[in-house]
Order: C-alpha cells, then sequence, then structure tokens
C-alpha cells in the first residue's frame, strides 16, 4: 500500500474517529459522510468512540499471510462497539481465552508489516477488559 | 421482454492446468459451447465474460476485448464485456447475458467465465482474493477469506447448536458427487476423518471445509426462446434471474449468519418464475466455505434457520435426497475458478436438465437453481432454469 493511503486514515485507524448523524442519532465506523437513512437531511459531525465493546463472533486464524505470521495463531473478531457500529479486528488474548460476548477495549498496536524493509502498519487491536 | 433459452453449454476440466493459459482455457470452453449448439462464431452477436482478478492473477485486464480477439472475433467487432463482481462475477456475466436477449437487443450472446490462479504463488492468490472483501477494513487488519466465514461458522454455531460432525458433511458429501464428475478438480470421495483431521485453517474450519484454487473456464450460449430449436432439440428455459446486494464488510451485516442478499436474490428469483423451493428438483450453491452451503440452503428456504446441518447429516441434500444440493461437487471438490463457477454451476444445470449428468443424474429432472456469491454476501445471483 501506498503511504498516502495509510496516512489519510491515520485519525481512524489510530484514534477510532469515526462520525455520527446529529439528525437521526446513529454512530458510524469507518466515518461515513452520508447518512444512510437520513440521507440529504442528515447532519454528519465527527465522533471519537471510546473505544469499549463486546465480541460478536471470533475466529482462530492458524493459516495466516505472511505480513500476519509473527507471532503466531491470532484471534480475529468482529467487536460491537457500544455506540453501536460493528468493526473487524484482532484480540490480542491466549486464543483459548476468546469467547462471544467477552467485553474488549481498543489498544494502539502494530498490525502487519510489508517485509523486513517495508512499512510497518499500525492501528487499532483489542485487549480484554479485565 | 423474450423468454430466453440456453442453447449450448461448455466447460474445461476443473485444476491446476500448469502447461495451459488463459487464453487456452476460455478458448476450449468456449469452442465446446459452440459445438454443443451446432453454431458457428459468425452467428454470435455479443458476449459478457466473468472474470475477478486477471490483473493480479496474469496481469493482464481488458479481458473482454482479449477474450473476443482470440475467440476470432475481433475482425468482426462484436461487443464483449468484462463482468466483475469478485466470486459472483460468472452469475452476473450469465444475467447480463439474459437480460440482452430477453431485451431484444441482442439474439445469440455467450455468456463465459474464466480465471487462472495458479500463475502467482499461493500467498497472491490468497491476497487477491482477499480483496473481495473490504480491504481497508477487514483483509488489513488480518481477516483472511477463510477467517470470515470462520466467523460466520462460529456465530452459527452459537446460535443454533450445529456439530462440527453435521458441517463436515457438507465436505464428504461434495467429493462424493465430484467423484462422479468428469470436469471435477477433486474427483475423490473422502470420509469424515478427513475433514475433521485435516489442518485447522481459521477455527472451526479446516482445510477440507475450504474450496481450492483452481485454473478453469466455462461457456453457456444464450438465445431467443422462440429460435432456440433451430440450434437445439433441448432448449432450456431461464425461468428466472435474480442479483442482489449487501454490504461490503460482514461486520456490517443485520445478523452474521444469514446472507440477506441470498434471501433477497432467492425471493425475486422464484417470484419471477412463480415457483416455490418445492419445484426445485436440485440446486447448485456457492460453496466456497462448508459454512456457505449450510447458510445456502437456509437463505434460499429449502429449509428453516438452524436445520441446515441436520439436513446435510441425514442425507437430504445428497444425490437421491429431498433436494440435491451441488451435484457438481460444489466449489468445493469440482473446484473454484473464481470468475466461472457462476458459469459452471449453470453448465451443471443444464446437464442436469438434459438427462446429461452420468452417475451423478438426478432422475426425472425438470427444473434447478443455481447461486453464486461474491464475497461474504455482498453480492448474490439467483437463476431459475427449466425444461421446455
Amino acid at each position: 500500500m501506498s503511504v498516502a493511503r495509510f496516512w489519510r486514515k491515520i485519525p481512524q485507524r489510530y484514534n477510532l474517529i469515526g462520525t455520527k448523524c446529529e439528525t437521526c442519532g446513529q454512530h458510524f465506523f469507518p466515518p461515513r459522510t452520508f447518512c444512510p437513512d437520513c440521507r440529504r437531511t442528515g447532519k454528519i459531525v465527527d465522533h471519537k468512540f471510546a473505544g469499549t465493546g463486546t465480541i460478536v463472533t471470533y475466529t482462530v486464524i492458524q493459516t495466516a499471510p505472511d505480513q500476519f505470521a509473527s507471532p503466531g495463531p491470532y484471534v480475529l473478531a468482529i467487536i460491537k462497539l457500544d455506540e453501536g457500529p460493528q468493526m473487524t479486528s484482532q484480540i490480542i488474548c491466549d486464543p483459548k481465552d476468546a469467547k462471544i460476548g467477552m467485553r474488549v477495549r481498543g489498544v494502539f498496536r502494530k498490525i502487519a508489516t510489508d517485509g523486513e524493509s517495508g512499512i510497518i502498519h499500525y492501528g487499532t487491536k483489542f485487549v480484554p477488559v479485565e | 421482454m423474450r423468454d430466453v433459452a440456453v442453447i449450448g453449454v461448455g466447460c474445461t476440466k476443473f485444476g491446476e492446468h500448469w502447461n495451459r493459459s488463459f487464453r487456452d482455457l476460455f478458448v476450449e470452453a468456449g469452442a465446446l459451447a459452440l459445438e454443443d449448439a451446432q453454431l458457428s462464431g459468425e452467428k454470435i452477436d455479443a458476449m459478457y465474460v466473468g472474470n475477478m482478478s486477471a490483473g493480479r492473477f496474469i496481469e493482464q485486464e481488458h479481458i473482454g476485448a482479449l477474450i473476443a480477439d482470440y475467440a476470432g472475433m475481433a475482425t468482426r467487432h462484436i461487443p464483449s464485456t468484462r463482468v466483475e463482481a469478485a466470486c459472483a462475477s460468472g452469475g452476473l456475466a450469465f444475467r447480463q447475458a439474459v437480460i440482452a436477449v430477453a431485451s431484444g437487443m441482442e439474439d445469440i450472446v455467450v455468456a463465459a467465465g474464466v480465471e487462472k490462479m495458479t500463475d502467482v504463488e499461493p500467498g497472491a492468490s490468497t491476497d487477491a482474493l482477499t480483496g473481495a472483501a473490504d480491504r481497508e477494513w477487514e483483509g488489513f487488519v488480518g481477516a483472511t477469506f477463510p477467517g470470515l466465514y470462520a466467523m460466520i461458522a462460529t456465530d452459527y454455531m452459537h446460535k443454533y447448536g450445529m456439530t462440527r460432525e453435521q458441517l463436515a458433511h457438507v465436505a464428504v458429501k461434495n467429493h462424493y458427487n465430484g467423484a462422479r464428475n468428469p470436469i471435477a478438480q477433486f474427483p475423490q470421495e473422502i470420509t469424515l476423518q478427513t475433514v475433521l483431521k485435516s489442518t485447522m485453517v481459521a477455527e472451526p474450519l479446516r482445510l477440507f471445509d475450504c474450496s481450492p484454487i483452481t485454473d478453469g473456464a466455462a461457456a453457456v450460449i444464450v438465445a431467443p426462446l422462440e429460435r432456440a430449436r433451430e440450434f437445439t432439440d433441448t432448449p432450456i428455459k431461464v425461468m428466472a434471474t435474480a442479483q442482489a446486494s449487501d454490504t461490503i464488510t460482514l461486520h456490517d451485516r443485520r445478523d452474521i449468519s444469514t446472507l440477506d442478499a441470498s434471501v433477497a436474490a432467492g425471493q425475486r428469483a422464484f417470484a419471477m418464475a412463480k415457483l416455490t423451493h418445492k419445484d426445485i428438483n436440485m440446486v447448485e450453491v456457492h460453496d466456497c466455505f462448508s459454512i456457505a452451503e449450510i447458510c445456502a440452503i437456509e437463505d434460499l428456504g429449502f429449509c428453516k434457520k438452524g436445520t441446515a446441518g441436520t439436513l446435510t447429516a441425514d442425507g437430504e441434500t445428497a444425490l437421491g435426497g429431498r433436494i440435491p444440493v451441488n451435484t457438481s461437487g460444489g466449489l468445493k471438490a469440482c473446484g473454484h475458478p473464481v470468475g466461472a463457477t457462476g458459469i459452471k454451476q449453470v453448465y451443471e444445470i443444464v446437464q442436469q436438465l438434459r438427462n446429461e449428468a452420468g452417475k451423478r443424474q438426478i432422475e426425472g429432472a425438470k427444473i434447478g437453481m443455481t447461486h453464486n456469491v461474491g464475497g461474504t454476501g455482498a453480492t448474490v445471483a439467483v437463476h431459475i432454469l427449466g425444461r421446455v
């Protein structure tokens, strides 16, 4: 991926900044600039998500693509953020501990690397809430 | 709108064709379809070609023109259009050909599908396929295609209590059928233990829950039903064509283990054909992963949500069961050259309806259905075909 493609997503990937529609109160992550329900009457503003949520479903990726291969199997999940939207991310935990309904919170982490000398991808992963 | 019929079909063997090129494959499929329709290339008015990712797999774009050229159509300057909807590219190409003939704009139209996936190393082909999901918000964070369907399986098993063994029956049944199909990539029967002991890919899905990487091409020719008997004694009527879309990401769906686009496309197809699921003699569904077949059977209305695992384990979807599913062997055993799959599904149903399906023939087959999915369900194409 090109540098510009990472750079323009920094607010969303690093800080979970999405949008909400002030007309109907719906939250969007990733950000939408057009409310699918209110359409042209919607009023879209930025919204920083609290970063807490619940696991809806998950898997343990055992056969991983090279850029994600280290350090081995990882938990991939769909997380329902407390404000409503759902997103896909990794859960940093023992794969045996992952379960549906588990409470998690977002943390800033390395996601992947483009080989030894390539760009490092950062973004939001989730950890269990103690 | 005019009624439309399939007048010819052709398909290459599916597999790893190291000694054959993208061009070789689609030319063979097209020639077989023309021969089947006893038609010469000069009669063709237009072509639609389903192809997902020649750009990634063979670094070639502009596939519509390339195919028309190598099919010998360049000097006739017929319109030739590439159609892309990830793994549903073939289904959409067929639908565009049907619409072109139904509208009266064209008469004899080829719908083809082709994918050459083994010219890149497996990591590159897997990465290309990830483009069928949301690259920025699924692929970026480590979602693979087996991973996305595994999350559907986790959700489904949590909600409905389907067992791991019930899920494995999908692959066992599809390999049994594939072993009776001369074009299948893996014409070998397997047992439950083959599935349950295979390598874990993304829990709970194992290697034998996953469709393979495949090279292959398929082509069908459609024409106005009123002209069909000029070309064949066994025209097959296109009774319905339907297409639906949904969110590109899995996480934005209303329900993780229901493909609402399958539900919508299925309902539209049944309404158009004025039929119900009870009228269907066999269905080719998009089993890119075993869980996908379970969802498809339910989403198309063949059984209640949560019961397809039992239906499958009881043999009701096998040859000779209440509703045979994937008589071709499905994507699992027949293979999954992504752009060609939707056309191969039509090829299989046409063979069944013409009573030419050999050892996997469904006795007295009159009406069949195809179900072709792009991504995790962001695009679905459903067709109903019947004998006339």
